[in-house]
């Protein structure tokens, strides 16, 4: 690497990640912001801004040539636009809805929206890494935002159980991360993603670099919370502030996944771990789809929903096609906005501190009669989740179905079908809380009207549900995810 | 103008008024106003349709492709011999269900008509689909309204009723779905040039090789026999019909239940007709014991909403039996029956509904006698109960003698006895549908409260009259019906039969698929 001439390019480098740059730059300045006027309440809305600046950067770009900035280390161009639009417009929704919510539980401290920001840069540089190194750093970056994230209401009985949780089995995974980092620069002698197969012949180490890859990938398992690397998700789910929640949920899996397919797309030779993702998304599915049949909370129903959408996406990268990609990606942006919604009707049902606030299913109960619009929102999104056409979850599903049954894994999508079967029962176990029980005894009465939902975050979550209508049904998303996969390299042939 | 798409879509648009209007009545009336003029526009479609057209193509159709490039999938609606009765049926019933609903449904009406005119918007799409991704699409949208309609405005156990009716059909037919994109996959790679299709007309062109027709068939089947339903299947169907309310049912036993039959043979024959042909006997017994099994059920019920939806699952029977017997006369029974059973067991659920209304009970036993008090609600009782007994000069007779007729006359099946045990269904319909109008119709007056009971309506008999109307004339002049399917059934014979030749002449040493 040659560093003589690195301010030349500096300039012209920064320009290509600028949702990255303007991401950690408004976040910095929300600090200085934020130390001379306390929790002005100006601030979530400069990360709106800088964020909703960062969506439409991302959008004009989403078919831009493929290429890398800074030596190599993140990748830029159309794939990169994608997904740093999903990590965007994820944290965009939960800002606007994340306002308003921690306004009402009292916590509206400035520094959530840097930590917002910051947990967002980090995951752009995870999601579009290029370099073992940038994985980590983007990782890390990410990781250690969302464990202060999740622990940011210290009065509530589950948050530092969640944020410790969090942090100690985030560390744990690092460890194998960090390990698995290791051994494959030393198997080959790089950390370049694209130059590793090469490096791997040059040194012939080969039990070196499974021995790294494998544990890698249970670092990304983790981070996706695939089965059996998913214990931490209900807790931490469940205690973490709702919107903050969605976040994790839909970002950072996001950006782990995407990160994921770079290193199976460009350094790792499929066939040799197709089956072993195949049996984790099979194990994934069901584990995640069973195990929320029997929650009564809804956070935590939704936790092992999260799980068992992370075995969906997981089909489509067993696929090891350029369509399973593709298919996963576009699973990926369905994915955060239904997931985003769903939660964001959560956060708004806490506000009255009556019903909601136990996030049980009892405490909901009848409750789309009182607030029609949060009801018909959820319905929209319980529905999608299930994969119900005409609404995107479907047509999401069949983008990481339709490839993998093309590359013979017809048997995998039978599972996967049935397990959307099984986990019609829980999602229609919220709907008919909401519309088909008769609310708690009396509570309506006591009660009296609720609090009218905030027009801009309300907005915000009919925005998912327009986009959910719409979404699967535009052709040129499935041409465009297409085209950021061209024929697959032979990076497999190269390995012994 | 693009008819077949605003047939389809006109009840959508009602939808979305209906959720905008305030108060009851302007909902009701905006309802009732969207799907006559739907019915209307059917007209159009119905007198427009030239029965001698050439069924390799569907007449009054709209296309629009949607990605060429990367995969063959299209809105291509409009109709054919196969869909245009069912179509009919849909837009007849539509209005029907919405007066039935009038003044049974009292609470959240908005969401109800919006529901129910987002139903109709699913079900006409599913007739009208050549596009087997586009009907998978309208399949599954009609999953959504009907779990609401029975959940919210259902009986006692509706919720219980509405999960096992969703997460029944929901399992079939995602099973299907594997099945739809893997011969979407197979059949581009061998007619389509590479490119994923789903294009009904090139499938059906399409011969998929034996060795996978036979599950795929199987998972096809599964969904709509699940859908029919066909014993042993057929478990969520007495609770969904029971708890769902009046208008619900009606559309369930109208229309809901025929999308299986229509997607059996839609899809079934034309496209593995091997499997079809190989399987048949198998699909014929499961037919038979549903029909005697129904029928059996209905007679020991005691409440008359139960009764009626047991006697869907005695005469859908006929119409499977019809539909797997390989010969004109029996696929032609099969689609008329279709219409037949939407018309008779509609009308039944509509006067069940309606004593409900008076009496909030189904049970017999709370009634007796109520032919002197409700003389017009026995007549049409009486005329629905013989429509649906299957007596000569009103429609059931027509249908279920062709598929008689031409099971026994049946190639494949050949199972003369089969057919005589089926016949048996018939008279066991005239017994356990007699033995409910004799019970609460006639004999003394056992209860005070019958004494009081109103007879129907101007609005209910305004309702009901139309149903009647086409009971009779399907019965004495069924031809000008039977025209209008008479080149697609052969069509959809033709193909079986030139495929499956085609196939045993390829490989003699196959089983022969006809036996």
């Amino acid at each position: 690497m040659d560093l003589t001439h690195a301010y030349d390019s500096l300039g012209a480098d920064l320009l290509t990640v600028l949702s990255m740059a303007l991401a950690t730059g408004a976040g910095l300045i929300i600090i200085v912001w934020d130390a001379f006027r306390r929790n002005a309440p100006g601030i979530p809305w400069l990360a709106a801004a800088a964020l909703a600046g960062g969506v439409v950067w991302e959008a004009l770009h989403l078919s831009a040539a493929p290429g890398t900035a800074f030596f190599g280390m993140v990748r830029t161009g159309g794939f990169a636009a994608f997904v740093n639009l999903i990590i965007l417009t994820a944290t965009l929704l939960t800002v606007v809805l994340s306002e308003p919510y921690f306004r009402r539980i009292r916590h509206e401290f400035a520094e959530v929206y840097a930590l917002l920001l910051f947990a967002a840069a980090g995951m752009m540089l995870l999601g579009t890494a290029n370099n073992l190194v940038s994985i980590f750093v983007g990782l890390e970056t990410m990781s250690i935002s969302l464990y202060i994230l999740a622990g940011l209401v210290r009065e509530s009985q589950g948050g530092p159980e969640s944020a410790l949780k969090y942090f100690l089995l985030g560390a744990f995974s690092t460890g194998f991360f960090l390990y698995g980092i290791a051994l494959l620069y030393g198997a080959t002698g790089t950390m370049y993603l694209p130059d590793m197969a090469a490096g791997l012949v040059a040194t012939g180490s080969t039990a070196l670099f499974w021995a790294g890859a494998g544990l890698l990938l249970i670092g990304f398992l983790f981070k996706v919370s695939a089965v059996p690397f998913h214990m931490w998700t209900p807790d931490v789910y469940q205690g973490a502030p709702t919107t903050i929640t969605g976040f994790m949920s839909t970002a950072s899996k996001g950006s782990a996944f995407s990160s994921l397919i770079l290193v199976l797309y460009y350094a790792f030779p499929l066939e040799r771990w197709g089956l072993m993702l195949a049996v984790v998304a099979v194990v994934t599915m069901v584990v995640g789809n069973v195990i929320a049949l029997v929650q009564t909370n809804v956070k935590r129903m939704l936790a092992y929903s999260s799980i068992a959408h992370a075995g969906y996406v997981l089909v489509g990268l067993a696929a090891g096609t350029p369509e399973g990609y593709a298919g996963a990606l576009i699973y990926l942006l369905v994915y955060s906005v239904m997931n985003i919604g769903a939660f964001g009707v959560i956060a708004m049902l806490e506000w009255d501190g009556q019903e909601g606030s136990a996030q049980t299913l009892e405490s909901l109960a009848g409750v789309g009669y009182r607030r029609p619009l949060l009801g018909v929102l959820m319905g929209m999104f319980m529905f999608s989740l299930t994969g119900f056409p005409p609404l995107a979850g479907f047509f999401g599903k069949v983008a990481v179905f339709a490839p993998a049954i093309d590359a013979g894994l017809s048997w995998l999508v039978v599972v996967g079908v049935l397990a959307s079967a099984v986990s019609a029962g829980y999602y229609l176990r919220i709907l008919w809380t909401f519309w088909m029980r008769p609310a708690p005894e009396g509570a309506a009465a006591s009660q009296g009207p609720p609090p009218p939902a905030p027009g801009l975050a309300a907005g915000a979550l009919v925005l998912c549900a327009v986009l959910l209508l719409v979404l699967g049904l535009l052709p040129g998303l499935y041409e465009l995810t297409g085209s950021y996969f061209p024929a697959l390299a032979p990076v497999a042939a190269a390995i012994p | 103008m693009p008819l077949t798409s605003l047939i389809i879509f006109l009840p959508l648009l009602g939808a979305l008024a209906v959720m905008a209007l305030p108060g009851k009545n302007a909902v009701r009336w905006a309802a009732l106003l969207a799907t006559s003029a739907t019915f209307a526009l059917s007209l159009l479609l119905y007198f427009g349709f030239d029965p001698a057209a050439d069924p390799g193509s569907p007449q009054f159709a709209d296309l629009l492709a949607w990605m060429p490039d990367r995969a063959d999938i299209k809105y291509h609606v409009g109709v054919d011999g196969l869909s245009l009765l069912l179509v009919m049926l849909t837009t007849l019933l539509g209005p029907i269900v919405v007066l039935a609903s009038w003044n049974y449904i009292h609470r959240y009406e908005k969401g109800y008509y919006a529901l129910l005119l987002i139903l109709q918007t699913g079900v006409t799409g599913v007739f009208t689909s050549y596009d087997l991704l586009l009907f998978y699409v309208f399949f599954e949208l009609t999953l959504i309204p009907m779990f609401f309609i029975i959940g919210i405005w259902g009986g006692e156990r509706r919720i219980y009723a509405a999960v096992k009716f969703v997460v029944y059909t929901l399992a079939g037919s995602l099973l299907m779905l594997v099945a739809l994109l893997y011969l979407g996959f197979t059949a581009g790679d061998a007619v389509n040039g590479g490119v994923f299709t789903s294009d009904w007309y090139k499938l059906i062109a399409y011969d998929v090789p034996a060795a996978d027709q036979t599950w795929m068939f199987f998972l096809f089947a599964l969904a709509f026999a699940i859908k029919v339903p066909l014993f042993p299947l057929h478990t969520w169907l007495p609770d969904a019909h029971v708890e769902a309310p009046t208008g619900g049912s009606v559309v369930l036993a109208g229309v809901l239940l025929k999308m299986g039959t229509y997607g059996l043979v839609r899809f079934c024959l034309p496209l593995f007709p091997e499997a079809a042909q190989r399987y048949s006997v198998l699909f014929a017994i499961l037919a038979v014991i549903g029909i005697i099994y129904g029928a059996l059920i209905s007679r020991v019920q005691t409440d008359a909403k139960k009764l009626v939806a047991y006697s869907s699952v005695s005469h859908l029977g006929f119409v499977v039996l019809g539909i797997f017997a390989f010969t004109q006369e029996a696929l032609q029974g099969a689609m008329i029956q279709m219409v037949n059973h939407g018309l008779s067991t509609g009308a039944l659920f509509l006067l069940v509904g309606m004593l409900y209304e008076r009496r909030h009970t189904r049970l017999m036993s709370d009634y007796g006698g109520i032919a002197a008090v409700a003389p017009v609600l026995t007549f049409f009782m009486v005329l629905s109960v013989l429509a649906s007994a299957g007596l000569p000069g009103l429609n059931g007779f027509v249908g279920e003698f062709l598929i008689l007729l031409g099971s026994f006359k049946s190639v494949v099946l050949g199972r003369p006895l089969l057919v005589a045990l089926a016949t048996l269904g018939v008279i066991l319909a005239a017994v356990y549908l007699l033995w409910m109008l004799y019970r609460v119709f006639f004999g003394p007056i056992r209860h005070e409260a019958n004494r009081t009971l109103a007879d129907m309506s101007a609005r209910e008999i305004g309702l009901m009259i139309p149903l009647a109307v086409f009971m009779i004339w399907l019965g004495f002049a069924p031809n000008a019906f039977l025209q209008k399917s008479d080149r697609a059934a052969a069509f959809i014979l033709e193909t079986v039969q030139q495929k499956a030749s085609v196939a045993s002449s390829a490989a003699p040493t196959a089983e022969a698929p006809l036996r």
